[in-house]
């Protein structure tokens, strides 16, 4: 019985999102009084990942099938179904994004495991029972969830667990092959396309996010925020009304029915905070809230706020922040 | 081409969510239940697609008890053909997927839609589950979708861009922004709704994989800290001596 953690890995490096697996997947193997493994996907380095030691995993598998590069959901899916039986892993741990959940859902079925995606938290499992924590209603609550099942899989919620680094540990990475034929690959991606992504920073990864809406009155506004975004080392989001006119790319548009974020700082101007944008970012660590009504509904829900004119305030935090070098 | 699109019955977008005394139950009282709006995607590219092929159905798929045929009847009159409602409280997403399986088997349907995830439970789980219990592809979540005889050609949203997928029927997609603007109904829609086909059907088995043993709210906000805007450049002081987060 071992503990299988997911890592996705991009351009030779495993993403933020799967060193906080990897951190939860050892923690929850420590719990448990076993061992981590992963099982890497995508373009991996071994150095990159030898260094999930640090997160505390110990072994990593790789399979260096070159088609692995980008997401093919049938030979993800049987890849890591090999890997989970290899292991003979009783707990599948991925990143609850696009990839992490939709493999998740199909293994599943192939591994007859309980699913609980959205996952914040490390589950109880005193009294024999396993008990997980999710996000539920679009972020306005939380459910415990019990995982009935042998095996269980759990997709994590990103940044609801910090990564830990501990320096100098090396996990071993080993070969391996999951004998992945022609018919696995039917559905790969014929083609993908990377968009453009302010600073290189992935919006659903990114730890600060500077968002806009229709109080930034125009696209070629858009500078304020980009700046005050370049400053911080954040990622810029726009709300559903301003994607809609096409100032912003439907890639940047957070909300209920957008991408749903959870930085460590959300910076929102001239967003009003309709219940339906609420639900994409209300859990996020920190909320700022600038609008120059200091009636707007995101006032409820920010820890911070200022109530002025975007246009004034957002070239004064942008100073701030390089104000401190 | 035989689309089915799955629909789930959920508490209004501007709904506040409260619980039962227990809280292990969500509480209806006073709530207003709408389609859910990643499924709206669903059913109108499906009503689309049917509509350029000028041939073809759409049929609707519910898992859920009589007080979800408003919506389902909403659905027929945006321009679905018939419905289907497995007469049961959903369980958990495998319960749901192993019903949906059910009948997309029984009705050889071609291409089966649904929206990436319900606003209510957020499992964005059920579309493979559906796919794996079936065999057959499964693109999540997609954000367009064409059809060209019976070669689909999605585009799949991944973290920080796009794939371009090409998948042959059946298969099973999962949809979301910016798909197509979804419809609402006519009043000609809602009157030929009254007279559309939707057959009640039991469900497959009650196998369940999970179960929620209680509902919290997250905890209260503290209350904003309101910074004047002429010294706009303290805020940042706080968010890093105080908040810690830059």
């Amino acid at each position: 019985m071992s503990v299988l953690v997911v890592v996705e890995c991009d351009k030779g490096e495993v993403k933020k999102s799967s060193l906080e697996v990897a951190t939860y997947g050892a923690q929850l193997a420590a719990q448990l009084g076993t061992s981590a493994t992963a099982i890497a996907v995508g373009e991996a380095s071994e150095a990159s990942l030898a260094r999930l030691g640090e997160q505390g995993i110990t072994k990593v598998l790789y399979d260096k099938e070159p088609r692995l590069k980008d997401f093919v959901n049938n030979a993800y899916t049987k890849l890591i179904a090999t890997a989970a039986q290899q292991e003979d892993a009783k707990v599948i741990v991925l990143a609850n994004s696009n990839i992490g959940a939709t493999v998740g859902s199909r293994l599943s079925i192939r591994l007859q495991a309980s699913l609980a995606t959205n996952v914040v938290e490390l589950p109880k499992t005193a009294g024999g029972q396993f008990t997980v924590k999710r996000g539920a209603f679009s972020g306005k609550a939380f459910s415990d969830v019990v995982l009935s099942g042998e095996r269980k899989i759990i997709a994590v919620k990103k940044n609801s667990i910090e990564a830990q680094h501990e320096a100098g540990k090396t996990a071993e990475v080993v070969a391996f092959a999951a004998q992945l034929s022609d018919a696995d690959f039917a559905d790969a991606p014929k083609q993908v396309v990377m968009q453009d992504q302010a600073g290189g920073i992935l919006l659903p990864e990114a730890e600060r996010v500077v968002s806009g809406g229709r109080g930034m009155k125009g696209p070629e506004n858009w500078h304020l925020i980009e700046d005050l975004a370049k400053a911080l080392g954040a990622a810029t989001a726009c709300s559903k009304p301003v994607s809609d006119v096409d100032w912003r790319p439907h890639h940047e548009h957070v909300g209920q029915t957008g991408i749903t974020v959870s930085p460590n700082l959300y910076i929102a101007c001239g967003i009003s905070g309709a219940i339906q944008h609420l639900a994409g970012v209300n859990s996020s660590k920190v909320i700022v809230v600038i609008n120059k009504d200091p009636e707007a509904p995101f006032f409820k829900a920010a820890n911070y706020g200022i109530v002025g004119d975007v246009f004034d305030v957002l070239p004064k935090l942008t100073a701030a922040v390089k104000a401190l070098g | 081409m035989k689309f089915l699109v799955c629909i789930s019955n959920v508490p209004d977008t501007t709904t506040k969510i409260t619980f039962t005394p227990d809280n292990k139950e969500f509480n209806k009282a006073g709530v207003q239940f709408v389609i859910n709006p990643w499924d709206e995607y669903a059913l109108t590219r499906a009503i689309e697609l049917k509509e350029a092929a000028g041939s073809g159905t759409v049929t609707v798929l519910n898992v859920g008890e009589a007080d979800t045929e408003p919506n389902i009847r909403k659905a027929l009159a945006i321009g679905a053909d018939d419905a289907i409602r497995v007469n049961a409280a959903p369980k958990d997403a495998f319960f749901v997927a192993e019903q949906i399986a059910a009948i997309a088997k029984e009705g050889a349907y071609d291409v089966i839609l649904m929206g990436k995830e319900s606003i209510d439970y957020n499992g964005f789980q059920v579309h493979g589950m559906v796919g794996e219990l079936l065999g057959i592809p499964t693109v999540a979540p997609a954000m367009k979708l064409d059809m060209s005889g019976n070669t689909a050609t999605l585009e799949r949203e991944i973290e920080g861009g796009k794939e371009i997928v090409s998948v042959n029927t059946p298969f099973v997609a999962s949809c979301q922004q910016p798909m197509c603007e979804p419809r609402i109904p006519n009043m000609r829609g809602i009157m030929t709704a009254r007279t559309k086909p939707l057959k009640v059907v039991a469900a497959t088995g009650d196998a369940a994989r999970t179960q929620v043993q209680e509902y919290a709210l997250p905890p209260k906000k503290q209350g904003v800290k309101l910074i004047p805007a002429e010294s706009a450049g303290d805020l940042i002081k706080l968010l890093r001596n105080e908040a810690k987060v830059i």
